[in-house]
């Protein structure tokens, strides 16, 4: 699998370096050179140093060519907005995202988006082992968002509807 | 007119003193609570401390109410999420956002935004018409890129001055949409003269400009900067 992850902290890293040792083809993304030093000393994939949210800086990265776009930089605004180049500009076939922000990940969940909130996972394994329930699938803590949702109902995507007008993937 | 304005540095400022000054109600998020008490010494309660990405903030400003949501932050991701959230969640009519990269102009209308406005992209066309005289100049695009409006001064060896516009062969679906003559507006008609010194406002897809500058500015011209390939350059 051809995977291009944006962020090399300490899940971009960790990721980067399970991915390459199983025999993908990897490629990360930092703004910082200097991140790099988190990847393992054998690991063999492709750094690129830029702005994840700049087209030419993807393009090299290869993300017209990759089967997987992941981004995990600690900005959430970020990683939503590379998420939806990938996706929409870039059509690559599976996306996704780290956000911090519940509501954020549900939105962007409701139009297409898939996101991963690490904030709703971890409180609910905590707030598990603490009561002693045991553990649950992934899909029920990232259920658990909070109450906001019920007030608020997520609108349907207009603008989603619309992509099939873009390019097709070359 | 409800206008709710996100980021307060020097545009999110001066926009809400000018808002405020018409007459409308507004309120401005900032972020950071120095920078936010600082605004609230001058312009009063309209100012909220808040990060206007966060659901909740939005609540409490009375976002499913707002009229228009304006993201002017420095942060291009940030301003895309405000109006997308203002868009997705609270069905927000008007979505308008500062982008301060030019490239992502095309990419915020691809994903929902209704408006963008880019200084950068407004000064480098204001420049682009003092430095290109006898050039075709970008003055704004419309449906995400895909239709330009340019400018275009005639000289004296345009090929079409002296000529009228039904003697003239556009590329197809370019339209003329106006005559600037000295400074009057001139709506085309097809007996419409063409004159030296007259600038002409077009609309045309990118693809057909290299056409549409030949017929009415001639020979070998350079494409306009934004929006030529290197092929185009080089020819």
């Amino acid at each position: 699998m051809r995977v291009v992850i944006l962020g090399c902290g300490r899940v971009g890293s960790l990721l980067a370096n399970t991915m390459d040792k199983a025999g993908n083809e990897v490629t990360i993304i930092d703004e910082n050179a200097d991140s790099f030093w988190r990847l393992a000393s054998d690991y063999g994939g492709e750094k690129v140093t830029g702005i994840g949210l700049d087209e030419d800086v993807l393009r090299v990265a290869g993300l017209d060519k990759a089967d997987a776009f992941v981004a995990v930089t600690n900005g959430d605004n970020t990683n939503v907005m590379a998420g939806q180049i990938a996706q929409r500009r870039f059509k690559v076939p599976r996306v996704i995202v780290r956000l911090y922000d519940p509501i954020r990940a549900q939105t962007y969940r409701k139009f297409g988006l898939e996101t991963i909130c690490t904030s709703i996972i971890g409180a609910g394994i905590i707030n598990d082992l603490l009561t002693g329930t045991p553990q649950r699938p992934i899909e029920e803590y990232i259920k658990m968002g909070p109450a906001v949702e019920h007030v608020l109902p997520v609108l349907e995507d207009k603008a989603a509807s619309s992509s099939e007008n873009e390019e097709e993937r070359k | 007119m409800y206008v709710i304005v996100v980021g307060g540095g020097k545009v999110g400022y001066y926009l809400t003193r000018t808002l405020v000054a018409e007459g409308h109600e507004v309120t401005l998020v900032e972020k950071d609570a120095r920078r936010a008490a600082a605004l609230r010494t001058e312009l009063g309660e309209v100012i909220t401390r808040g990060d206007g990405c966060e659901v909740r903030t939005m609540q409490e400003m009375g976002m499913e109410r707002a009229d228009c949501v304006v993201a002017v932050t420095g942060d291009d991701e940030d301003n895309l999420v405000v109006c997308q959230m203002a868009k997705h969640r609270f069905e927000v009519a008007r979505t308008i956002a500062r982008v301060n990269d030019p490239k992502n102009e095309e990419i915020f209308a691809l994903l929902g935004v209704d408006h963008t406005l880019s200084g950068t992209r407004l000064i480098y066309s204001l420049i682009q018409q003092e430095v290109d005289v006898g050039e075709m100049v970008l003055l704004s695009a419309l449906k995400a890129g895909k239709i330009e409006i340019v400018s275009a001064e005639l000289t004296e060896e345009a090929p079409v001055v002296g000529k009228i516009l039904q003697d003239i062969r556009l590329p197809k679906s370019s339209v003329i949409a106006a005559l600037i003559r000295e400074e009057s507006v001139l709506l085309p008609s097809g007996t419409m003269e063409f004159m030296e010194g007259d600038t002409v406002i077009a609309l045309a897809h990118p693809e057909d400009e290299p056409t549409l500058r030949t017929c009415l500015l001639g020979g070998v011209t350079k494409s306009p900067i934004t929006t030529a390939t290197e092929e185009e350059r080089k020819k």
